[in-house]
């Protein structure tokens, strides 16, 4: 399987070389040339419009899917209460929904779990697929793996939705093997393609320096992960009624492999940043515990959460829920104040949600400034007691 | 104890810089490492060998050069190695990359564990784990942090939850993706190392052929997802310098956000 290029035809224009994710094709001496970089993806053919790449790719038929239909949003819970991401996507559900004309059904996995219907009901389920079973009290990869597969080979579903928490993260690949299908990690963007009617998924890659869209063409359901915090949460609709289907999974204890021994609720340190309304971060400019104390009562001052980069956490200055960025958390609060943040893109990636950002930074050419609403040059040593000076003489709560 | 570990040749990606002008990533002259997660991979099966004697073998899927990295898992002490290298592989989507790597392990057969890292930082889809398990049928944990106990049935890890963590116990032959809170990575030896790179070295080449897969099945036109448009992200907002003393920068601020429509603009 290979890629050339039919010289006589190209012209040097170059959407070749700016459309290849992995710099397999480049322009030398006005010519296209296919480097060693390249994967065979096929991503350049269609968008030269000399038609001047040509390759041995044979084209796959698509199978009929016409069987498949309906969105499906996998349910997290913990026993006691919804993952929150669930209800995200049930939201983002809903859309997908009134762009195909299906339906939004929920998949209700466990032990005792009646009591979740009727939030999900509210959230938009028209449909809840209901299993419960003894053995499903606690998440197992394998026991809920085979509950999903006999629920989706039943129900043949085209779209499967899943969050990517640490549970999603360990489900979901395990699903889309079982069920041999394709599966997209961790999309920050999902839409339908009205053409071909199949989802179009967007998700950081290349750590998080570029955006990458793929789609499933070859297999059902469409199975994506989502992280949590990038969807917005519907305000509960007018919905009252859901059709519940209750599926009686077969599992025996044998076949499951793993038992869940202990699970152990580590003290929270007080930080959730994903659920708070402002967040004033910190980087490489902040100088050490002394600097994030000072940037505590900033935080303090406007009710706000203390978050920070890799580096930092890194240096054991505060702990890994408190990073923000490709590695760390995904956040949208409405104010974000970056203080002594270069901002790299693995950092941005995670603070590109927010509804207004204020960058705080001595280095007139920081990143940061590029994607901050209002910027202050300036040591942030001195900006950030100025601004608690002001903000506390303002009489504020 | 005979382990398995998957590795990654990776583009050093924290090292990534954007054209200024077109916003553009430049792909040029970056450096390949092992994927940092895979190194605690190795350690950890390392240290599980040290402890019950067996073979490490280390497999991994990539073109040429990334025999690389199989040299620097030698040189921290693998016995064997495999790369996986043939054009029909390249341009894998994860359904197919695990399908190669699990034919390959397969292939090997004579394994009680398989260790992983928990993502690799190009990809960051973490899927590869759990989807190897899959094709081999066995039992996984992911984000294992800690290794406690290991015999012949079953070996008992923790893992990372978002408040805490949980312990599993795993019938064996188990998969284990592991972060990199789990251990400290040891530096490679460079003796192993110019071993490694001997004719004799133990690093295999296998291609499609020798792990039993048609060519149809894997690589780009083995996987079920494709990639149909890259772009990079679109950053762009007001951005608004504020300028003068810093009484003044900052009250011009605090003004913007009173004006705001937040939800605490009050508050300035």
């Amino acid at each position: 399987m290979s890629i050339w290029i039919i010289e006589k035809q190209c012209d040097g224009c170059k959407l070749c070389t700016q459309v290849c994710p992995y710099e397999g094709i480049e322009i030398t001496d006005g010519i296209a040339k296919v480097t060693e970089r390249c994967t065979s993806c096929g991503a350049c053919i269609d968008i030269c419009k000399n038609k001047a790449i040509d390759s041995d790719i044979t084209q796959r038929e698509i199978p009929d899917f016409s069987a498949y239909t309906g969105i499906w949003v996998f349910i997290e819970h913990n026993n006691i209460e919804l993952t929150g991401v669930s209800l995200e996507l049930l939201g983002k559900a809903q859309e997908l929904a009134k762009d195909l004309n299906e339906q939004v059904s929920a998949v209700l996995i466990g032990k005792d779990v009646t009591k979740f219907c009727n939030t999900l009901t509210k959230f938009g389920a028209q449909n809840i697929y209901f299993a419960e079973h003894d053995l499903l009290e606690q998440y197992r990869t394998i026991a809920y793996t085979n509950v999903i597969e006999s629920l989706v080979k039943k129900y043949k579903p085209s779209i499967l939705l899943i969050g990517a928490t640490t549970l999603g993260r360990d489900l979901a690949p395990r699903v889309s093997r079982h069920v041999k299908t394709g599966l997209t990690a961790d999309c920050t963007d999902l839409k339908i393609d009205s053409d071909e009617r199949i989802l179009l998924q967007t998700r950081p890659a290349f750590g998080g320096n570029v955006m990458a869209t793929i789609v499933n063409k070859y297999s059902r359901p469409q199975m994506a992960t989502i992280r949590p915090g990038v969807m917005e949460k519907i305000k509960q609709n007018f919905f009252t009624n859901s059709n519940i289907i209750k599926f009686k999974p077969e599992l025996h204890e044998k076949n499951i492999l793993t038992r869940v021994l202990e699970i152990i609720k580590e003290k929270k340190s007080g930080i959730d940043i994903t659920k708070a309304n402002v967040i004033v971060a910190g980087g490489r400019g902040i100088n050490g515990r002394q600097g994030f104390d000072m940037l505590k009562q900033l935080a303090d001052l406007l009710g706000g959460e203390l978050a920070c980069t890799r580096l930092v956490v890194e240096q054991g200055i505060l702990p890994q829920q408190a990073q923000v960025g490709q590695t760390g958390k995904t956040v949208r609060p409405e104010i974000y104040i970056a203080c002594g943040i270069s901002g790299a893109i693995q950092h941005r990636a995670g603070m590109m949600g927010s509804r207004y950002i204020i960058a705080i930074n001595n280095d007139p050419d920081a990143p940061i400034f590029k994607v901050a609403n209002w910027s202050i040059i300036g040591d942030v040593n001195e900006i950030v007691p100025e601004m608690i000076k002001q903000l506390s003489k303002g009489g504020t709560p | 104890m005979n382990i398995i570990v998957l590795i990654k040749q990776v583009p050093n990606t924290t090292k990534v810089k954007l054209d200024p002008i077109t916003g553009s990533l430049i792909r040029k002259g970056i450096e390949s490492i092992v994927n940092p997660d895979d190194l605690h991979a190795l350690e950890a099966a390392l240290t599980i060998k040290e402890k019950t004697k067996g073979k490490v073998t280390v497999i991994s899927m990539g073109p040429n050069q990334a025999v690389d990295v199989l040299t620097h898992a030698m040189g921290m002490g693998a016995d064997k190695a495999v790369l996986l290298c043939d054009t029909a592989f390249a341009g894998a989507d994860t359904w197919a990359t695990s399908l190669t790597l699990s034919k390959a392990i397969k292939k090997i057969n004579d394994y009680d564990l398989v260790i992983c890292g928990h993502q690799a930082i190009d990809g960051d889809t973490a899927q590869i784990g759990p989807q190897v398990a899959d094709w081999l049928n066995i039992s996984q944990a992911t984000y294992v942090k800690d290794i406690e106990t290991i015999n012949n049935k079953e070996i008992i890890v923790k893992t990372w939850l978002e408040n805490g963590f949980k312990r599993i116990s795993c019938d064996l032959p188990a998969l284990l993706t592991v972060i990199s809170e789990i251990n400290e990575p040891r530096y490679p030896n460079i003796e192993f190392m110019i071993q490694a790179c001997l004719d004799k070295a133990p690093i295999k080449i296998w291609n499609a052929a020798d792990i039993g897969v048609n060519t149809c099945d894997v690589g780009l036109e083995g996987s079920n997802t494709h990639v149909i448009k890259t772009f990079t992200p679109d950053f762009k907002r007001q951005n608004e310098t504020l300028t003068g003393s810093k009484q003044e920068s900052v009250s011009q601020l605090l003004e913007r956000l009173k004006k705001s429509d937040t939800t605490i603009a009050h508050i300035f």
